[in-house]
């Protein structure tokens, strides 16, 4: 099985010592340890980013683009979170944030949550488009993922709504293009505060109008913002223009942060954060144990998205400034900015519906029951055998995996260091059992 | 293929710690997730039960390539008129089951639905075993 998905996450082979606390705590057990390095199985992996939080030689990194590449355009558009205002203190006003991001050479700025505003705009009120109950949230790509891979049953729950930061990107494409700006002249680039959302910028659409041409990382974008900022304010510079903030609504700037989305759905909702909690949440639903509620906002990351892991600051301190600068900002959008949107609604209006999702399922043993079924006997009786320590020496998350990776041929009851150690006469006898050498080496 | 489990009574924080085990062996399977779902929404209700209402007792899943049997054995203290128990809210849950979010009386009712047979085995003072069983059917929708 060959996979599409492009992920965000690369392990640098030098620096990875195989220490296996990245396939401990990979959620979906997407991690194995081949000679001594992490290898990330692309069709397990939900891009949430936790390897990335826990290793403790910083080997996993993110694949942003390179700042320049913002300069192969002549209208340069950054599309920037609301958690990058979380990422400074005080001392530093959004106003100085958003001169910083022009100093660097982007010639528009919009925030990404101004989609919601977008959708308002032109719906009246939050649009969902899902068949079943609980509706669960669209926005967290990572939590979409685990959805597609683990939890297919509940994918006609998944409100197939744009995310906020394509809507936004759809609306400055038709903006700058109905100024005359050639479309190959417009640079759109995404400030992403996690892997998910570098991966989801990725596979995106590839029609013209919904296209993004890349992401940043949010902490290089912090890091580069820096030295602008320290610079003297500018009311000292007499010459140099302040650039009016980009229009947001306060209910918009907190979409990101836990409770910020399921605050604007009508009935029963509850928001649920951090991947594990997220999990059992999946669970309930799909085994209809959940009490009754209409609207469900998962997030893969402890407080929302202030805690994804391209973000810099302490993600409590993060979440208060947001809300604090979110209070500044108006309740409903100024009349001009509304019937700007209004008159871009052709354009947008019959793309604001996402792709439906299909499932890709990643937990069975084979495609067909029967043989599956034969493969879990087989990888039951290996696992009794084993020690069941999930030391991770094999270079597997645990025995269990393990034993299902020798039944798929993927690896031999040899690499048990601690059979090896212990009774060298048994493994010799097992070998002979269930063979010796990985299917895919023997059949090279 | 058979899995045991064990089930202690009135350990409500491991309630539904034998379904969730038994939907990760059932989704390595490639079953359709609407079959998977009924054996694991009877299973639950099971397993509830038993912590609810009984002495204790122990889960046996059996996956076999026509069907998946569930038998669930507790050491009592039995069920005294099993038609009664069966009836949709109908419900003998004391006050400290009811706060923990069950005693609807709908448990039996939904093993029923959801199962493609089930056999009560009880009577007052004695162990009650539930037999459920599950044909694989590969079309399910989804
Ligand atoms: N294993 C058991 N041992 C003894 N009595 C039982 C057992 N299982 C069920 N019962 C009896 O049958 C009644 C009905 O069970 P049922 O599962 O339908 O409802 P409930 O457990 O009371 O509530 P709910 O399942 O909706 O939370 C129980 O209240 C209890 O009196
Ligand atoms: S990003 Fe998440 S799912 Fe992917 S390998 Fe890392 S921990 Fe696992
Ligand atoms: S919660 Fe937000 S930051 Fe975390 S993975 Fe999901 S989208 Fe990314
Ligand atoms: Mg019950």
């Amino acid at each position: 099985m060959s996979t599409s998905f492009k992920h965000s996450l690369y392990v640098d082979r030098e620096s990875c010592k195989g220490c296996t606390r990245c396939m401990k705590q990979c959620p979906t057990s997407a991690i194995r340890i081949v000679q001594g390095i992490a290898q990330v199985d692309p069709e397990k992996c939900i891009d949430c980013g936790q390897c990335m939080a826990v290793c403790p030689h910083q080997a996993i990194t993110i694949k942003g683009e390179q700042f320049n590449t913002i300069f192969s355009y002549t209208r340069r558009v950054a599309i920037i979170p609301s958690v990058l205002i979380g990422q400074f203190d005080e001392e530093v006003t959004e106003q100085m944030m958003i001169d910083a991001i022009y100093d660097l050479g982007f010639t528009d700025v919009f925030y990404a949550e101004f989609g919601i505003d977008i959708l308002r705009t032109l719906g009246n009120h939050i649009s969902v488009y899902s068949d079943s109950l609980p509706v669960i949230s669209s926005y967290c790509p990572a939590v979409v993922r685990l959805i597609q891979l683990s939890y297919p049953s509940l994918l006609s729950h998944v409100n197939l709504v744009k995310t906020p930061s394509q809507i936004t990107s759809m609306y400055a494409r038709s903006a700058l293009e109905n100024e005359g700006v050639l479309p190959e002249e417009i640079g759109i680039f995404y400030i992403s505060g996690c892997a998910a959302k570098v991966a989801q910028v990725l596979n995106g659409p590839s029609a013209r109008k919904e296209l993004m041409s890349g992401t940043l990382n949010l902490d290089t974008l912090v890091n580069m913002m820096q030295p602008l900022l320290s610079k003297p304010s500018r009311s000292d510079k007499p010459f140099a223009i302040s650039h009016p903030l980009p229009p947001i609504t306060s209910s918009s700037f907190l979409y990101s942060v836990t409770g910020g989305e399921s605050a604007g759905m009508s009935g029963r909702k509850m928001a649920i954060d951090e991947i594990h909690n997220v999990i059992e949440f999946l669970d309930l639903v799909e085994d209809e144990r959940l009490s009754p509620v209409d609207f469900l906002e998962l997030r893969a990351c402890d407080t929302g998205c202030t805690g994804g892991i391209l973000t810099v600051r302490n993600r409590f301190c993060a979440t208060e400034r947001i809300r604090y600068s979110g209070s500044k900002h108006p309740e409903e959008l100024p009349p001009d900015v509304a019937k700007r949107i209004t008159e871009r609604g052709q354009d947008l209006l019959y793309h604001l519906k996402s792709e439906r999702l299909t499932s890709k399922p990643a937990l069975s043993l084979d495609e067909n029951p029967i043989k599956a079924l034969k493969k879990l006997e087989k990888a039951h009786a290996i696992e009794q055998i084993l020690p069941g320590l999930d030391c991770g020496l094999c270079g597997y998350p645990s025995c269990r995996v393990l034993s299902e990776e020798i039944v798929q041929g993927n690896t031999s009851i040899r690499s048990c260091s601690v059979l090896k150690m212990n009774s060298p006469e048994t493994l010799n006898r097992l070998e002979k059992i269930w063979g010796s050498l990985p299917r895919t080496i023997r059949d090279a | 293929m058979t899995y045991s489990y064990d089930v202690q009574a009135k350990n409500f924080t491991r309630a539904g710690a034998v379904s969730s085990e038994f939907k990760k062996e059932l989704k390595k399977l490639n079953l359709p997730s609407a079959l998977i779902k009924r054996i694991i929404i009877a299973l639950y209700e099971g397993e509830v039960n038993v912590v609810a209402h009984s002495y204790g007792g122990s889960i046996t899943c059996t996956i076999s390539s026509e069907s998946v049997i569930i038998t669930i054995q507790d050491t009592g203290p039995g069920i005294p008129d099993i038609a009664l128990a069966m009836k949709e809210g109908f419900s003998t849950a004391s006050d400290e089951v009811r706060e923990m979010g069950f005693g609807a009386g709908m448990g039996m009712a939904n093993m029923k639905k959801n199962s493609d047979s089930l056999h009560i085995t009880s009577a007052e003072g004695k162990e009650t075993r539930i037999d459920l069983s599950f044909l694989l059917t590969f079309e399910e929708g989804t």
